[in-house]
Parts: structure tokens; sequence; C-alpha cells
């Protein structure tokens, strides 16, 4: 049914969005898409016409974004231009918000992730989510890893042992805290915390993990642990990132969206927007003119 | 125009502010330590394990208070049983599950100001519904219906007449809305940041409550469960209307059991004209304590040990 928005998208895009827009050129390569960009990839998830709103409030006005797979898409733009209420939209955390609604088309691998019929619980399995500041359960670190897969399933000890120790080394703090697994995640510092938090949505398998300005509560040092840990992670999973900083989106993202007021504005390899933006609001945000 | 302040002047200030706080902890202090005192000068030297191991007598060197405090024991544990579950649903439900609407906000209004009636009034209400049962099973003891063997300890009689579930469960009306409020107060004090963490996760609403949010909020609970217990303890008003008696010669053994309570024992004691008597109510008043300690003490050792993990 959304053959139309794929194979004719630009009638689409202009009927929905006024302004500027450039249609993401994952099938073609683009010149100057270097290797290690989306330029060729599988599309994890697809966005057509995507509108929300907050009660009578649309804080997302017909978003058209193709989201790759296994790679790193940053999400940048100025607080209240919609960047993360998207980014909950993709694991329905928006659902908790009274009044909030969505139209639009909105995939996962082809499975929509909108309406009453979605299994929001089984969708946050496949969709993890990071938040903006550590939020360790006062529990355990051994248990904030083991809560995610506990819920969806009976584990043997061992199992539950290997599958905690695996997604602690696949966040990169299984050496600081394999002597004190039992000890109380509240003791970590706030990057350990933060990692600890990216095990413990790696424990539960998903192939996305949405991350919503994931280093702005953190000092540098740890925001350099984060990003580096965010790069070897995008060889597995589809990384959707949103950041206030721009050198965070150029240092670690594939491609980058801006978003402003509620529209995507432009959407391209990250080197493109960086350097030759073709949309002028683009250039001004990302030299710091405005925003 | 900005007149600098002596600093003499404002010491001087700081001092009489720190006093007077000072004199107001102490007021406090010294009150509780004088009744404290009173109580043990006159009751410590009736104070004996016959007195505790006794029923009521009309000789006061032979009276004891074993049948009081075993009901004051049994209502207190009924009513403890039932409002703590009961009350921690409903604040479950009203702050994790309940949208908000006209109809929760009308509960919630009603349960802040059932809060605040007068504990008599609670009394009047336990008498018509659970020991009268509004009159559905006629006036008479005869007529009441019988469920199950006057052995058990689960016997139950219909209507409940002035038994100690009824007694414990008038209580329970008393207490209930301080828990489901302080209740409230601990599952708001929860960081929202851990119930979206654990939605992320997959959770069920279901599985965010019992496994995140109602550990994280114990400690409050069993705060709120403390204070709402030692007050279920010190009641007489309620059960004094529920017709709690005063000569009793057994100790409960099954939920129907007549009762006395420790309050009003005390209260029937220290009215009376001879001294005697008022040795025996102020003996009576320490182990009134006593319980009450071991209540607290039993609240904190659960609240602790369940707080383990998180340490």
């Amino acid at each position: 049914m959304q053959s139309d928005a794929s194979t004719t998208p630009k009638p689409a895009a202009a009927s929905h969005a006024p302004g500027p827009r450039v249609e993401i050129p994952l099938s073609s390569p683009v010149p100057g898409a270097a290797a290690g960009t989306a330029a060729s990839a599988e599309i994890a998830i697809k966005v057509r016409g995507f509108s929300s709103w907050y009660g009578q409030f649309q804080a997302l006005k017909s978003i058209d974004l193709d989201i790759p797979a296994r790679h790193v898409t940053a999400f940048i733009g100025p607080s209240g231009c919609g960047k993360s209420t998207f980014l909950r939209w993709i694991n329905r955390m928006n659902d908790t918000i009274p009044g909030a609604r969505a139209e639009g088309t909105l995939e996962l691998h082809g499975d929509s992730l909108l309406g009453k019929a979605v299994d929001v619980v089984e969708l946050r399995r496949h969709v993890g989510m990071v938040f903006q500041k550590p939020n360790p359960f006062p529990k355990s670190i051994y248990d904030n890893v083991a809560f995610g897969p506990r819920l969806h399933k009976t584990y043997t000890r061992a199992e539950l042992d290997e599958l905690v120790e695996h997604s602690l080394r696949q966040a990169s703090i299984w050496s600081e805290v394999k002597d004190r697994l039992h000890a109380s995640a509240l003791g970590l510092s706030g990057g350990q915390q933060q990692r600890l938090c990216i095990a413990r949505a790696i424990a539960v398998g998903p192939e996305v993990l949405l991350m919503d300005e994931p280093c702005s509560a953190l000092d540098p040092k740890s925001t350099l642990a984060i990003e580096e840990l965010i790069e070897t992670l995008a060889d597995r999973y589809t990384i959707v990132i949103v950041t206030h900083n721009m050198q965070q989106a150029a240092r670690v993202s594939d491609r980058t969206s801006f978003f402003f007021e509620g529209r995507l504005v432009e959407s391209d390899a990250t080197e493109n927007m960086f350097t030759k933006p073709r949309n002028k609001q683009t250039e001004d945000y990302v030299t710091g003119r405005f925003g | 125009m900005a007149k600098a302040r002596s600093g003499a002047a404002r010491l001087l200030q700081d001092r009489a502010f720190l006093l007077t706080c000072l004199v107001a902890t102490n007021v406090a202090v010294v009150v509780l330590f004088v009744l404290l005192a009173s109580i043990f000068w006159q009751g410590w030297d009736t104070l004996s394990w016959k007195f505790v191991t006794s029923f009521a007598s009309r000789k006061p060197s032979e009276a004891g208070i074993l049948a009081p405090l075993m009901g004051s024991i049994w209502v207190c544990s009924i009513c403890g049983i039932v409002a703590l579950p009961l009350g921690v649903g409903t604040a479950i439900y009203l702050e994790e599950f309940a949208k908000r609407s006209t109809f929760t906000r009308i509960i919630q209004t009603n349960i802040m100001n059932l809060a605040g009636v007068p504990s008599i009034v609670y009394g009047i209400l336990g008498l018509t519904a659970f020991a009268r049962m509004f009159g559905t099973f006629g006036t008479n003891v005869e007529d009441s219906i019988s469920v199950g063997n006057e052995e058990s300890l689960f016997f139950l009689r219909l209507p409940f007449g002035s038994s100690v579930l009824a007694g414990g469960l008038t209580l329970m009306l008393v207490i209930l809305p301080v828990v489901i409020i302080s209740t409230q107060e601990a599952l708001r004090a929860v960081p929202s940041s851990l119930r979206a963490g654990a939605m992320a996760l997959g959770a069920t609403r279901w599985q965010t409550v019992w496994g995140i949010t109602l550990p994280a909020a114990i400690p409050g609970i069993m705060t709120g469960a403390i204070l709402s217990m030692s007050r279920a303890i010190g009641e007489s008003a309620p059960l004094l209307v529920l017709g709690g008696l005063l000569l009793v010669f057994n100790t409960p053994t099954n939920l129907m059991s007549d009762f006395a309570i420790l309050p009003l024992q005390i209260y029937n004691w220290a009215q009376r004209p001879q001294d005697e008597f008022h040795y025996i109510a102020a003996s009576a008043i320490i182990i009134q304590l006593v319980v009450l300690l071991v209540f607290n003490g039993i609240a904190i050792f659960i609240r602790q040990k369940l707080q383990k993990p998180l340490q």
C-alpha cells in the first residue's frame, strides 16, 4: 500500500511539504558519499508523510525519511523542533503522553509501527532506547542488565550470566564492572551509568537503538567513550541519535537529518550536510548562525 | 539608601532565631520525658509477668491485661493485613494506571476528606456495616448465620457483631486514607525516568510497577504504614462505639471472638477513684508502648529486608 510513496516520491513530497526537500538517495550512490555512508544500505525505518500532534499542537509536519539499517543517523535541530518527538514515536514512548497522536506511514522493515494493533511491548524489544539522563534502576549492575531479558523469557542462571557479560562487553564497560556486578548501579559514574544503560538496552536483543541526547549530561571524557561505543555498535545495530552537539553529529553519524519547526528540512550523508548543505537554513544552523 | 546592616545586630538576630528553634524542640522533648518518667514511676512496681498473663479483676492486685493485650494485637494485625494491600493497591491504581479524569479527581478528593474525618464516625460506620451489616441478618444474635467450624481460625458469623474481625475492619477504615495518601506520595517520589527506562525495555505496566516502581517506593510506603499502625494501636473511640468490651476472660481464638483493647482498658482503670488502679493503668501504658515499638520494629525490619537489593 505504500508502494506509491516509494516509487513516486516527488509528488508526495511536494504536496506534503512546502519548502526545499531532498529525497534521500539511498538506492543510488551520491557523489561525495564515501565508503561507510548509507549509499546502498538496506532501509530499516521508512517514514512517509508522517505528522504528529500533542493535542492541538502539531509537533511534526509530514516527515519523509529513510533510516538505513546498521548505520548511525543523527537528528539535529534547535530545541522544540520535533526531533525528540519523532524519536519517541519510533518505539511508541509517546503513548504515555495524553493527547499525543500521529498520522502517516512509519514502518520498521515494512511493518507499521502505528495504530492500536501494534504490540508496543514487542516493538520495544526490537527498538531499544537510551535516555538523555542516565537512568539506571536502583538495583545491582547485574540486575539492571538482566531486567530486560527477564521480562520476556525465563533464563537459566548460566544463560543469564552469559547474556549479562556479553551485553556489558558490547557496551565496553565489562572490564570496569566485572568485579562488582552485584554492587549498586547507582555507585557508578555518570558515564559508566550511561554505558550500563546501553548494555541494558542491548541485552533484550534489539535491532534499533534510539538515543535521545545520550551525552548531554556527561563530561567530555565520558562523551568520547560513548561516541566510540556508538561507532562500534553501528556494525550490528541501527542507531538513531538525537543531539544538540553539531560536532558530535559530525563525528559519529553516517547520515544527518536537520529538523526545524516540526519539518524535516534536509537529510543527507553527514559529510554533505556539514560541508555543502543544499538548504540555507541547514547551512545557517550547522555553521552556528542560529539555533 | 542601601544602608549597611550592622554586623552585631545580624549576629544577634541569628542567635535569637537559633534559640527559639532550640526551645521549641526542647518543649516537645521535655513533655515527652516528663510523661514517660511519671508513667514509669507509677507503673513500674506493679508491672510483672503475672500482670501480663492475667485477666481482668475487681481487685487491682490481681488484675491483668492479657485479654486487652491479645485483643489489641489481634485487632491491629487484622487491620494491617487488610489495610496495607487495599491501600497500596488503591494508590497504585490512582498513580500508575488511572487516567486523569473527573472520576479519579472525585475519588482523590474523597480520600483526602476521609483522612480528616473524626475516627468516631468510622466507629459508627463500622458498627453499621460490619457489626450489624445494615440489619440484613436481623438484629438478634440468634438470627446470625454461622459459616465454618467454630474451632477454626476462620470461623465466620454474619453479621460480625463485636468481634475482632469487625474491630480490625473498622480500624482499617480509619487508617486506609492515610495508607493510600502516603503510598501515593511514595510512588510520586519515584523518578519517572525509571518508569520510562522499564517501559523502553518492553516492560508491561504491571512489570514496571512490580519490578521498578514499587520496590523503589517501599521505604516511603512502609513509613506511612508505621505511622498508620501507630495510630491504629492507639485508637479507642471507634472500637468503643463498636462495643469493645472490658470484662473479657478469654483471649481471641478466631475471627469472631470478643475482644478488649488496651486503650479502653487503660481509660477504664485510670478513671477509677482508687490509686491502685492508677498504678496498673500506668503499667498497661508501658505494655502498650512496648506493643507499639514491636509493631514499628516489624515494619522497619520489613523495610530493611526489602531495601537490601538497593544497597
